[in-house]
């Protein structure tokens, strides 16, 4: 009698609520998504493991500060759509960030359920949430503020610049987006693969801020059609998001065989020119059979994962530290390995194998070992006396990060960078040290994720509206 | 439509019209599912808001260009790209054009002889037909030379056999600026080497998004890797690695070759 008292009192615990995906063999060789998100039961399950926290972590865990708990309250009263609109309170791109935000760091992190036991899924939620709205069409349009009759230019339409024509065009100025590429979504368009973000999400999300009243023009490289100086003098503000684009190399002998790619060129062939349907689409990209991926990042993962799509037999990741200092998400790697990537850690290249007509067929490498912690924390990969090794394949990838593009600092006088290059900006405020100029995400930080960047666009549109009120 | 046929095409572009100096190109996409090429402008006119884009037929994506009439739109155009031709007055300048490089030549020709130097052209192609620019390059210069390689016009052979003629003549010569098809400029470079006469050339490697994103155009010049989109398309000409350069031209001639086929056979 007592044992069964007992059980009455304390609540069955549910586990944390796994998303269906589909099977690794069949989605390595293609490019539809690969979670396949929660169905309406699935996600009140996973929405009822949240307790309501009286004082939620999880809030401050998220660099928009959505408030987590009242959109799953929603979802665990069966109010999807407002689940929906309680996310875009804070976030203009939840179906983005329900993908791609490293929740495990962030507000799963903290999560109170999380302590004892597994956390609330909040980015499987918000995913869902998100969707639902889309796919019942019932996109919420809210209203705008009066006309300001100001204006402003958002220089680049990734994370960042979308998250400060959101915010500034709901406060009744008028917002310009300038796009370099002949698409709008920057990095989320050109760097994310398809199977981890369908490019139709971010086209709805670009296509509601245009519902708002956003302006976008694309094919213009300010610092070439437009200078910044130039475009100040018919804006009364200028926000620079442009992201960190310009690729990093090896530079180990033999880099520039043919078939061997940038990661940013290899995933922009494939993501934004669509490659991968060659000849339907016009622009080609090297197949390989046996592909060599340098770096260990979640861009190192998606080009290592798009080879495979591309018809690849065999896929490595080839990464100098150890699998403890890799900086991809867990779940990216997880999935790398279920699709049959393998990782050879603890070797760098030295440098690239070549035939006559110039194209790759190898890689030499060296074997390393650990050492000291070096200045980012980690320990320093030694290379080990005598440990050459030759690696065969016929296309490789390099996805060792990338910096700032110089091109629109070099055309912009009397913009401070730091001494890599990046634009130096409050981050509180997003100001540069040119008035009547902000910036904000990868240009300024380096390579983060997708929510930094948003979390530092609305930073920036806070002080670009505190700006333009009092002007 | 035959290949290598010489194509002209005269795009309203006005903002690119108004920025775009000598040097820069532009970066085409034709339509939704056409590839991003580099193309020179062989001339802007900003009061009428036009730029002049002159290519060769060499693939889908110039033959799909080939076949817009008038009043048709290319979906993107993106310019001016890459860095303009830094002209100053120097003395005498000799500019070599071979093929289509002789549409890039024109307004660099134009602007050294503005800017006060001697200018002695050399265009040259491999017959008449393919001939280019051939009044404007003579108004655009003090002096104009032609060539073609089978003798059907002006004088039989290379732009690089006047050339050599030119420096043999006369030492006054302070740079050449020399714009073709790579083995063109890597003879040529050769033989200005030679001379000491200072050479510059514009490369065409192969370019995706020809913002500096994603390397796709790296040059080895001097030893070291250069963005052509970026860094360039003008580099000091003794410096450059044609040979690398070539084979990277060539990285895709399965996939070009693969794509033209299926243009011509269903015409899209």
């Amino acid at each position: 009698m007592e044992m069964v008292e007992k059980e009455k009192k304390e609540k069955p615990k549910i586990p944390r609520q796994k998303m269906p995906e589909q099977e690794a063999k069949v989605r390595a060789k293609n490019f539809n998504e690969v979670p396949l998100g929660y169905t309406p039961e699935l996600a009140q399950l996973e929405a009822s493991r949240c307790i309501q926290c009286k004082k939620p972590k999880c809030i401050e865990g998220c660099p928009v500060e959505i408030d987590i708990p009242a959109f799953i309250k929603r979802i665990q009263d069966g109010d999807f759509v407002g689940a929906a609109r309680k996310l875009k309170e804070r976030n203009s791109l939840p179906a983005v960030c329900g993908r791609v935000c490293p929740q495990e760091d962030q507000c799963e992190k903290v999560c109170i359920v999380g302590k004892k036991g597994e956390p609330v899924a909040v980015g499987r939620l918000e995913r869902f949430a998100a969707d639902w709205e889309k796919e019942k069409e019932e996109v919420f349009i809210p209203g705008k503020a009066p006309a300001t009759g100001k204006k402003v230019a958002v220089v680049g339409s990734g994370p960042a610049g979308l998250t400060v024509a959101g915010d500034l065009v709901l406060k009744g100025h008028e917002v310009t987006i300038f796009e370099a590429l002949h698409k709008t979504g920057g990095v989320l368009i050109y760097g994310i693969p398809e199977f981890r973000l369908p490019k139709d999400i971010v086209q709805a999300e670009v296509s509601y801020l245009e519902r708002l009243g956003v302006k976008v023009e694309c094919n213009c490289v300010v610092g070439r059609i437009e200078t910044v100086d130039e475009l100040l003098t018919e804006y009364d503000a200028i926000f620079l998001g442009l992201g960190a684009g310009l690729p990093q190399f090896l530079n180990v002998p033999g880099e520039n065989f043919c078939g061997i790619y940038s990661a940013n060129e290899y995933l922009t062939r494939s993501n934004l020119m669509k490659a991968y349907l060659f000849p339907r689409y016009d622009t080609p990209i090297a197949r390989g059979k046996n592909v060599a991926i340098f770096g260990a990042g979640n861009v190192a993962m998606d080009s290592a994962r798009t080879a495979l799509r591309l018809g690849a037999d065999t896929v490595r990741i080839i990464y100098r530290r150890s699998r403890d200092e890799m900086p991809a998400r867990i779940e990216e790697i997880h999935h790398a390995e279920e699709e049959g990537v393998q990782f050879h850690l603890l070797t760098a290249p030295i440098r690239f194998l070549g035939d006559d007509n110039g194209w790759v067929t190898g890689v030499e490498c060296l074997r390393m070992e650990l050492g000291e912690p070096d200045e980012s924390g980690r320990r320093r990969p030694v290379p080990i006396k005598g440990s050459e090794f030759q690696l065969e394949c016929d296309l490789a990838v390099v996805a060792i990060g990338a910096g700032p593009n110089p091109l629109l600092p070099a055309t912009t006088p009397g913009l401070e960078l730091n001494k890599r290059g990046y634009i130096v900006a409050d981050l509180e405020t997003g100001k540069t040290n040119k008035p009547e100029v902000w910036a904000g995400g990868d240009i300024v930080t380096g390579s983060a994720t997708v929510i930094l960047a948003m979390g530092a666009g609305r930073k920036a549109a806070n002080s670009i509206q505190e700006y333009l009120m009092s002007k | 439509m035959a290949e290598k046929t010489v194509c002209h095409l005269k795009v309203d572009a006005p903002r690119i019209a108004r920025k775009a100096k000598p040097g820069q190109f532009v970066v085409v996409k034709a339509n939704e599912t056409g590839e991003r090429i580099p193309l020179t402008m062989g001339g802007t006119d900003p009061s009428a808001g036009t730029i002049d884009l002159i290519f060769q037929v060499v693939g889908k994506s110039t033959a799909l260009l080939r076949t817009l009439n008038v009043g048709d739109a290319i979906q993107d155009i993106i310019g001016p790209l890459g860095k303009p031709t830094h002209v100053e007055n120097i003395g005498t300048v000799v500019c070599v054009g071979g093929g289509t490089g002789v549409a890039v030549m024109y307004p660099i020709t134009k602007a050294y002889k503005e800017a006060g130097n001697h200018v002695i052209a050399i265009i040259g192609a491999r017959n008449k037909d393919l001939l280019i620019l051939e009044e404007e390059m003579k108004a655009a210069s003090h002096d104009l030379r032609v060539t073609t390689d089978d003798g059907s016009y002006g004088h039989h052979g290379f732009v690089t056999d006047v050339l050599k003629k030119i420096l043999d003549e006369q030492n006054q010569v302070k740079l050449v600026v020399g714009i073709g098809p790579v083995p063109m400029m890597k003879f040529l470079c050769k033989l200005t080497k030679g001379y000491g006469v200072k050479t510059m050339v514009s490369l065409n490697p192969i370019m995706v998004d020809a913002t500096g994103m994603c390397g796709a155009c790296r040059v080895t010049v001097g030893g070291k890797t250069m963005f052509c989109c970026v860094d360039g398309p003008e580099f000091d000409g003794h410096e450059v690695d044609y040979d690398e350069l070539v084979k990277r031209q060539r990285a895709y001639l399965t996939e070009e070759k693969a794509s033209l086929d299926r243009f011509k056979e269903i015409g899209r």
